[in-house]
């Protein structure tokens, strides 16, 4: 008989939470400094009922999505632009690539200097996080595309938009999706710093939670929080990255 | 060699040569080429690989321009690509984002003046025309390499373009699957009427397929000779008179060649 492939995991997960308890309950740590899963457990369920750990994940959340949606937006033409014009690559392409390596938490201060404690320093945080990543990846997926389809399509009576929208943008699709998901993750690397280093006054994120945590000596809440952005990451993963990977992969004989 | 009056046809090279700035220098891929191809005629161009085939079909296609000559159908230059000029390449051109009937429909969509339902219609027909019709749903990747050139068959023919470009169509399958499409293009070619440009390296498929045989040697590519090819269709790639024609065209290359047989089958 099979073993669901999920079962092996969830045995391993529970053995390992059993044995930090056990261990925590044994009196061979504070467990100020290290919670049990059951203190951190006691602190989920708290917050959970007073609705601070849903209006932080929703707060969190809709920046992250908004700057993802608005960096990707403004990333996928400029990374066209930069495949279709040799101009815009030595030029925008060059740049990017260069911010690309700027880790994202870099532009906290700018945002901060430029916008102040608000919404507006946060979203700018979050799509300069996406926005490099993305140009890059459209414009080398876009490059990449067999020159063969291009010709194939050409003879067809395929030019302009059309060849775009129907051949160059599917045929560079796994590369584009594999640009996002990289912009994803800076993006949310750049939101919890920004979230974690800097009080915004407009709103109270997941971050926010973490560095009251911190003030406040809970390790439970911070160890928490962290969980919480784990799975947040997690899940954009499972529901949202994969199923289309795994889709692209298999309608087109990649995977095995 | 008998030329055919301008008149009669229809697709006209005239001085053609093409040169590529390669990173070895200048390359002359062909040089002065003086074709007439009529109207319902099957040419198959045969030569060493780099005597400039798949050049002179990009040309002829409108994929690339001309240095120096003209290249006219039915009197008007050829300068970009047309619906009216099919190309079926050599390796896999068929899109693997797409179905196989999507991929057919993609030239059809692009075509004016039929309705969404005559589009599939025709798809459906020629899908099946190539032996595919329940293969509708499959990707090109789910297809045997027969298969996908059987699909890029049937996705250049769909558009019903008035001359069809092939270039080494066949170059990439097992000998079997290469005889059964020998079958189906004669067929095709009979039954439809189509004015057809095939590029080999593959003299006994030349002979086997072609109205004419146009013979190119390379450095640069030139036209060496032309042979008429009499025989009656359907021709099997087995038949003895035609290896004996090819086995002539062999020879003919070889005296033109300093080293004979090089990239030939
Ligand atoms: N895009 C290109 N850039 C540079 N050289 C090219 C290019 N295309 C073809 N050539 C050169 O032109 C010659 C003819 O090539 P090609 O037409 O592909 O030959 P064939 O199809 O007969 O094998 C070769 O020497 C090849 O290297
Ligand atoms: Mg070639």
């Amino acid at each position: 008989m099979k073993t669901p492939r999920a079962l092996v995991p969830i045995a391993i997960g529970l053995l390992i939470l059993g044995g930090w308890e056990w261990f925590v309950r044994s009196g061979r740590v504070d467990d100020v400094l290290v919670p049990a899963p059951t203190q951190i457990g006691e602190w989920f369920w708290s917050s959970l009922r007073d609705g601070t750990l849903a209006s932080a994940t929703w707060v969190t959340m809709r920046r992250l999505m908004l700057g993802f949606v608005i960096g990707a937006a403004i990333g996928i033409p400029i990374g066209a632009l930069c495949a279709r014009s040799s101009l815009a690559r030595d030029t925008i392409g060059i740049l990017s690539l260069g911010l690309q390596t700027l880790p994202s938490v870099c532009w906290v201060p700018v945002a901060i200097i430029a916008f102040g404690q608000n919404e507006a320093a946060v979203l700018f945080v979050v799509v300069m996080g996406t926005v490099w990543a993305v140009v890059i990846a459209v414009q080398e997926s876009v490059l990449s595309v067999q020159p063969l389809y291009l010709r194939a399509a050409m003879t067809m009576g395929s030019r302009g938009w059309h060849l775009w929208t129907h051949v160059i943008f599917p045929a560079a699709l796994p590369g584009i999706i594999s640009g996002l998901k990289q912009g994803w993750a800076f993006a949310w690397r750049s939101l919890m710093a920004a979230e974690i280093f800097v009080v915004i006054l407009s709103g109270f994120g997941l971050g926010s939670l973490l560095h009251a945590g911190r003030e406040l000596l809970r390790m439970d809440q911070v160890v928490g929080v962290m969980l919480v952005v784990v799975g947040v990451g997690l899940l954009a993963d499972l529901i949202f990255f994969s199923p289309i990977e795994r889709w692209l992969r298999r309608s087109r004989g990649l995977e095995r | 060699m008998p030329v055919s009056p301008e008149s009669s046809s229809q697709l006209t090279l005239t001085n053609v040569t093409k040169r590529f700035n390669g990173r070895a220098g200048l390359v002359t891929a062909v040089e002065d080429i003086n074709l007439q191809v009529k109207e319902g005629e099957f040419l198959v161009l045969v030569g060493p690989s780099g005597c400039g085939k798949s050049t002179l079909l990009g040309l002829l296609a409108g994929l690339e321009q001309v240095d120096e000559g003209s290249i006219k159908l039915d009197g008007a230059d050829v300068v970009e690509p047309g619906r009216d000029r099919l190309v079926m390449f050599q390796q896999d051109a068929l899109f693997p984002w797409l179905d196989a009937l999507e991929n057919i429909l993609f030239g059809l969509r692009l075509k004016p003046g039929l309705t969404d339902a005559e589009r599939t219609e025709a798809a459906r027909y020629y899908l099946d025309l190539v032996g595919l019709a329940d293969k509708e749903k499959a990707h090109p990747h789910e297809l045997s390499g027969g298969m996908r050139q059987r699909v890029a068959l049937a996705r250049s023919l769909a558009p019903n373009p008035r001359v069809l470009l092939m270039d080494e169509p066949f170059s990439a399958l097992d000998a079997l699957t290469r005889d059964q499409l020998y079958g189906d293009i004669q067929k095709i070619f009979t039954q439809r009427k189509k004015t057809i440009v095939l590029v080999t390296h593959n003299i006994r498929e030349a002979v086997c397929l072609g109205d004419r045989v146009v013979l190119l040697s390379p450095n640069p590519g030139r036209i060496r000779q032309v042979f008429n090819i009499d025989l009656p269709r359907p021709r099997r790639i087995n038949d003895p008179a035609l290896a004996t024609l090819a086995a002539d065209i062999t020879n003919a290359l070889s005296a033109h060649l300093a080293q004979p047989k090089e990239g030939l089958e």
